[in-house]
This record gives C-alpha cells, structure tokens and sequence, in this order.
C-alpha cells in the first residue's frame, strides 16, 4: 500500500515539471498561435543555465532558489529576444513557416549548448537543505519532490490570477481571442506577444532548472520534452492552462504506474492514451472547437500541371541524372541515391500537406517501417532483394492504412499529433522488441545482390524505381483523386456538399504517402546496408518536413528540390564542421526571414508586382 | 479660412487579396459632425472603415486625422490617436466578461474628447449594467452591439467608425442605438457611421455620402440626398 502511495507521488512530482514546462506552451500558441518547436530547447536551456549558476551559487537554500529564478529569468529573456527578432516578421507567414523557424532555432541552441557546455551528461548538486527525505508510511521519499509536488498548483493558481485579475492578463485573453480587434481597440500585440513569449519561455526555463538536482542535465532533453509537452496540451485541449493541469496530473500517474505495469512499452503508453483522448474527445479535456488551430496548409494558387517545354523538365533531368554515374565517383553516388530517397520520402509528405492539407509530424513512421519491413525479410527469412523491396511499401502502406484511420477522423494540429503518436508507438515498439528487431542494435548486412552491388548500379535501381514512384505521384496530383483531395483542403464542407467523401480520400492518401515512403525507406535499408530505429524517431520526421517546406509547398518540384537541398547542405555542412547543426539552422532562419512567405511566395509576389505595374 | 476637418481621406484604395475594392474613395468628417456612409452590399463600405483603420493588408492613398497623416500607422497606433472602431460583426471578446470587454478598450483621458468611465456607459446603456459579470458569448445580438460601442468608447475617442450598427437588431434595438448615437452627438463626438437603413440614417447624420464600387458617387447634406430620388434609386435602390 505504502509503495503504490510513493509511486503515486513520485507520478505528481513528474507531473509537476509537465505543467510548468507545458502551461509555458500552452500559453505562447493560445496567443500566437505558433507551434514552438523550440520550447523544449528553452526548457533545456534552463536546465543548462540551472546548473551553471547552482553550481556557483547552490550552496545555500538562497543561492539555489536564486539560481533557479536566475535561470528561469534568463530563458524568458530569450524567448522574448527570439519573438521581437524572428516570430514578429513571421506572424503573417503561413503557419507552416513559423514552425519551420522555431526548428531552426531549436537545431541552433542545440550546438550552442553543445559548444558552452559539452556533450558529456552533467549532474547538478542537490538543494541545500532538501537533500534528505521523509518517510511516508515507513518509505522514504525524496523531500525535493514534495515541494515540486507543490509548486504545480502554485504556479497553476498564480497564473490563473495572472490572467483573470490583472489588466495584462485580460489584453492576453481578448488578444488570444481575437488579435486584430484587439489592436482596433488601441493595443499594442507585438508587445503583448513578447511578453507572452518572456512569460511562457520563463516557465519553460524554470521547469528545467528545476530538473537539475533530479537529472543529469544533456542534450537529449530539449526533444523529449517538447514532444511529452505537446501531448499534455493536446490531451488538456490547446490554449487551456487548466487542461493542461489535469493532463499533466494524468500523464504524471501513467508514467509512475505504468513502469509497474508494463516497463517495455512506458514509452507507447503516454500516445496510446492521447489517442485514445483524441477519439473520444476530439479537443482534448477541456479544449474547444473554436480554439482548434485551422488547417496549417494555406492553399496558395492552384496547381497547374506544366505546359509547354517546362513539362519535359522532369524527363530531362531524369535522364541527366541517369547520366551521373559515367562522370561520378563512388561517393558522389552514394550522396545522390540518397538525396533521390529522400525526394520521394519528402514528395511522398508532400501528398498529405500540399494537396490534402494534412500535416503529419509522424512521416518517418513509413519510412523505417518500409526499412525493417525489408530488413526483416532479408534477416529472417533471407528474401532476395526484390521481394525485401516489394514487402517495404506494402508493409509501410498497411501501417499507413491502419495508423491513418484514426487521424484523418481530426484535422490541423491534432491530426499532426496522433501522426506523431503513431510514430512514436511504432518506433517504440521497435526499439524494445529486442527478440525480432534487435532493438537499439538494428539489423546489419542488408546488402544489395552481386548485380546491384556496385554504386552505380544502386544508384540506376534507386534512380528507376524512386523516380517511377514520383511519376506515379504526380499522376495521382493530376488524376481526379488529387482533385478531390485538393478540393477537401480548400473547403471539407464544400467539398462533402457536392458528394465527395473527404475522409475517405485522405485516408487514401495517407496510405498512399505511407506506401510511398516506405518503398523509399526500403531502398535507404539496402542503400545504407543496416537499419536503426533512429529511422522512425521524430528527428527524421522533422526532416521531412523541413524539406518539404523549404522547396515549398504549392508545387509538386518543391519538395525535391527542397531535399536535395536539404540534404545536401546537411552532408556539405557534416562534412565541414563538427557545428552543422549550426550552419543548417540558420541557413533556416536565414531564409524564413529572407522570404517570409516561403520562396514560391516570395516568387509569386515578384511576379503579380511585375505584372501589376 | 475655413477649419480643416477631424477625418479627411483622399484617394483611399484596398485591395483583399489580389481583389481591387476601394478605388479611390474622398471622405471628410468636420467636428461634432455626423456622416452616414451608405451604400448597398458589397458597395465598400467596411472596406473603407477596415482601410481607414489600418486593418488591411494592403491600401494606399491620404487619410489625416485631427491633422495628423495616418496612412502609413498600425491600427492600436490609429486607435491611441482617438479613432474608434465598431465593426460590424461586433466581435465581443466572447470569453470575457462585460466588464473585462470594456477594460480591453480603456485608454487614457484625452483632451477634448469626453471621457468615458464604465459607470457613465452603464448609464448610457442600462442593459449592460445588468450583467457587468456576464460573458461576452451568453449576450444576445443587441447586447453585444450595445457592449461593442461601449467598449469602443472607452478608448476615449474623438471620432467613431461606426459600421452597420443597425445590421440584424430588432427594431426596439434600432430604436435605442439611435437614442444612444443622438447622445454620443451631443457630447461632441463626431461619428462616421456605414448604413445600408435610409430611416436609421437620416435619424442620425447630418450629411451623408453614398459608395458604389469602391467610389464616393454622391456627397451632400442628408436632406438633399432624402429629397433626391434619382440618387436615391442609381445607387441605394430603395
């Protein structure tokens, strides 16, 4: 009995940290309505800063909650220099591109605190004067945790007054509300939205310094966060503080009770349980319908399949890439089979986000199951290639197909969240099957046959069936079902109105993109001879996207050239210096601020003004 | 000479999107004075209102207000120089209380404009009186308007664009914001106020200019316009 009391505890201790961190998130999206991708970095950030200064300072109980405060202080302080240098061009931005910009933020502080302060785990000291513990019904339990048991409500309580007893917190809700009408009434949002952002960050940085006497503080933190985060805003409902409360409380005692239970799948529990909330609730707890965030892909002109010369260009560079390998070296090669994969993972994505409207955070899901759909064939049941590359996009298209059932019954930013959910099931699930997928150690000696083996005859195979996956691609853009689909993004209503079953043609499309991808995921696996589950982690699926968002959205060539580009800049940079991760975000943030409305805007606009005057 | 008026706009155009609405649109507005924008739908007239604000993306052309140019300004700075706006579709801050809707209009006393307290606008607006506590989304249509125009007004102002303030009110409503501009008229408020109700129009302005197509195709005082059919019937089909 005892026992399941401190387990129930040491669950509002972890449930404590989720609110502070995830309230900060809630908060900066109600009123901005930009997903911040970068308040796991803050969170890190203070976490890192937290130890600095308890290092310098923690030796006495001032010091430390000086430290903490310090620290917390310090990251709103950022967070309110990363609004007035970057968010504040980006506010009429696509939403998309705003995401796009935090995610270079976040590839920027991770080597920033790489470079300040290592890449080794550091432990902080404990609090003075909280080092001990008590016993509850003869088990101790940290004092520490208590007094973060605690500050949950504490802060809850104080921001709740924050918002509903100060003139500040009452301009924050009618801006949250209704942005423009605010400023018609003679406030200033670009104040108030820095000042959101100083507040929401300073929770961010607070959580993690609070993190410090409890874990060591390293650079996996701002990721993990971010993710757990976003689930408890989701499962609270986007935009409420008091939502988020009750999904942290919940999250806390799943994590708690859930290792007791089941410790292989802890990890699939937390988005086992969102999407069972977002079945049954499609808002969350306590969300609306209204604060739902719309449909992050604005439409822009619409597609029109090339004419004249231009629509010979793919053929053309079809065959100029065929002609590589009589002028190429070997390394050259292995880059450009790789870029070609990825184009079609990054096309594949952009089926579901330019023409339906659907933005998945969970795309490399597909990927890595095509990857270990064929490795596992290869390892297990020694299948010759071809069928190892036939079984990757089946394999990936039924994930698809069951995965995509549920999301596409929500849109905008949910659907983007039980995508992200399936993908971290299935990659959970992958990295603990120990038995079948060898876990954290992968599946070596994928290799291609004697008559693929060489780089440039891997390069044709991947060139031949990649580049007949993107033609068939664009069929599908061009065909009735890319219509329908196109139709359903700009307008579900309308669209249903005139007999058109919208869920249905994006379930298809999400089949059809997982399938897609999983063929690519399938050529990667013998490309790179061994497959890891990093292939289906968020990081890859955050590549994707930027990918697809850095060629562009509203044609069918941007999301190639946008990985080509992509992985490119990232091989040159990897290449060059140890801090790529540098170079990559801010060539990012380079060109979100460089070309606020993405680079087909940006082009579109040139053009319209030169046509206009 | 003659003295230059609060509001004067000269050659105002806007565009939604990449659609042309306003293309070039002269207005004046003289102190205390009373001006009915009237037109039919889709005529310009909250596209004017909207472009005067500053709540478009893309305009051009010569507003000045009390001498001042404010073409180039973003809308809270228009707003803090005495401009009041009260859109159409009233959009109450739904989530807020009555009174917490008029805290998010308050702006400091400004000199030569009346100043307006919550305690004077409940007076003004007995209703609203009622239900300070309320929620902005549990009102009815009237209530909001009435709260709308109340919230507006405590900012302070010395003018008030008024769009369409009889727009789907029922008639004992009409009835009272007509009462309640009256009022705000004769404390020395000078209001620019959009109308497509020739009746609710002619109760209230004194001078009237008639939009179509995104021009000014009539200006002149309210009777002329009451009294000219031809106007009457060419651009307002009533």
């Amino acid at each position: 009995m005892s026992f399941y009391l401190v387990q129930f505890l040491s669950g509002l201790a972890t449930a404590a940290t989720l609110f502070l961190v995830s309230s900060g998130l809630t908060i900066v999206f109600g009123v901005t309505r930009i997903v911040n991708f970068a308040h796991g970095s803050f969170y890190m950030l203070g976490a890192y800063l937290g130890w600095t200064l308890v290092e310098r300072w923690g030796g006495t109980p001032l010091g430390f909650w000086g430290a903490v405060a310090a620290a917390s202080l310090a990251v709103g302080l950022l967070g309110a220099l990363m609004e007035v240098g970057l968010l504040r061009r980006l506010y009429r931005s696509p939403e998309l591109f705003q995401l796009l910009a935090t995610f270079g933020v976040v590839l920027v502080v991770q080597d920033a605190a790489s470079w300040i302060w290592g890449s080794e785990d550091l432990l902080g000291r404990r609090a003075p004067g909280l080092r001990g513990s008590v016993d509850i019904l003869d088990q101790p339990f940290p004092l520490y945790d208590l007094v973060l048991i605690g500050l949950g409500p504490l802060v809850l309580g104080l921001l709740w007054l924050l918002f509903n007893r100060t003139r500040w917190g009452t301009l924050v809700r009618a801006a949250t509300q209704d942005r423009d009408m605010a400023s018609a009434l003679g406030v200033d949002p670009a104040r108030l939205f820095t000042g959101v952002l100083f507040l929401g960050s300073a929770l961010a940085g607070l959580g993690g310094a609070l993190q410090v006497p409890r874990e060591a503080v390293n650079l996996h933190m701002d990721m993990a966060i971010v993710v757990e985060a976003f689930v408890v805003v989701v499962v609270g409902g986007m935009g409420s503080l008091t939502g988020a409360f009750i999904a942290s409380l919940l999250i806390g005692q799943l994590q708690a009770f859930g290792i007791l239970v089941f410790p292989q799948i802890t990890l699939v529990l937390v988005f086992l349980f969102m999407a069972v909330v977002l079945v049954i609730r499609p808002y969350g707890l306590l969300g609306r319908a209204e604060d739902a965030p719309p449909t992050a892909a604005s439409p822009g002109p619409p597609l029109i399949a090339a004419t004249g010369v231009a629509r010979w260009a793919p053929a053309l560079l079809l065959a100029l890439l065929a002609a590589v390998p009589l002028v190429a070296g070997d390394y050259a090669l292995i880059v450009l089979t790789e870029v070609v994969i990825l184009a079609l993972l990054a096309a594949s994505l952009h089926l579901l986000i330019g023409l339906g409207g659907l933005v998945s955070f969970g795309h490399a899901a597909y990927f890595g199951l095509g990857a270990y759909g064929a490795a596992l064939l290869v390892k297990h049941f020694a299948a010759p290639m071809p069928m190892a590359l036939a079984a990757a996009p089946l394999l990936a298209g039924l994930g698809a197909l069951a995965a995509g059932w549920f999301c596409v019954r929500r849109s905008g930013l949910y659907f983007a969240m039980l995508t992200l959910a399936f993908a971290q099931i299935v990659w959970s699930v992958t990295f603990q099957w120990y038995g079948v997928t060898g876990g954290d150690n992968g599946i070596l000696g994928v290799w291609p046959p004697d008559w693929a083996a060489g780089k440039a005859a891997y390069y044709w195979l991947t060139l031949a069936l990649a580049g007949g996956a993107l033609l068939l691609l664009r069929r599908a853009a061009f065909a009735p079902f890319g219509y329908t689909l196109r139709a359903g993004r700009d307008s579900a209503l309308r669209a249903e109105s005139v007999g058109i079953d919208v869920r249905r043609h994006q379930w298809l499309s999400f089949a059809l993109a997982g399938s897609a991808a999983g063929l690519a995921g399938g050529l990667y696996a013998f490309a790179k001879g061994s497959v890891f589950p990093t292939l289906m982690a968020v990081p890859v699926s955050v590549d994707a996207l930027v990918m697809v968002l850095m060629g562009g959205i509203q044609t069918l060539s941007g999301p190639v050239a946008g990985a080509a580009l992509f992985h490119l800049l990232e091989t040159e940079a990897m290449s060059r210096t140890d801090w790529w991760r540098l170079v990559l975000g801010a060539v990012i943030l380079v060109l979100v601020l460089a070309f606020p409305k993405g680079v087909a805007g940006f082009v579109r606009d040139l053009w319209t003004r030169g046509r206009d005057s | 000479m003659t003295v230059p008026p609060l509001l004067s706009v000269r050659g105002l155009q806007a565009w939604y999107g990449r659609a042309h609405i306003l293309t070039g649109v002269d207005l004046a507005v003289g102190r205390g004075e009373v001006v009915a924008l009237m037109g039919r739908n889709g005529a310009g007239k909250t596209t004017t209102m909207k472009a005067i604000m500053g709540l478009l993306d893309r305009r051009s052309g010569a507003v000045a207000f009390d001498g001042r140019d404010v073409s180039a300004l973003p809308p809270h700075r228009i707003a803090r120089l005495g401009l009041g706006y009260v859109p159409e579709d009233r959009r109450v801050f739904t989530d807020l209380t009555v009174e917490e809707n008029l805290e998010v209009g308050r702006q400091p006393p400004r000199d030569g404009a009346p100043h307006w307290t919550p305690e004077r606008l409940y007076a003004l607006f007995p209703n609203l009186a009622e239900m300070r506590g309320r929620r902005g989304g549990r009102m009815s249509g009237g209530e909001q308007q009435m709260l709308t125009l109340a919230r507006t007004l405590m900012g302070n102002p010395s003018l008030l664009l008024l769009d369409e303030p009889s727009e789907g009110l029922a008639p004992r409503i009409v009835q009272q914001m007509a009462d309640a501009l009256r009022a705000l008229k004769a404390e020395g408020l000078s209001i620019l106020v959009s109308e497509q109700n020739l009746a609710f129009a002619a109760a209230v302005a004194d001078r009237a200019s008639v939009i179509e197509k995104g021009q000014i195709r009539f200006e002149g005082p309210m009777r002329t316009l009451l009294e000219d059919e031809t106007v009457r019937r060419a651009y307002l089909a009533v």
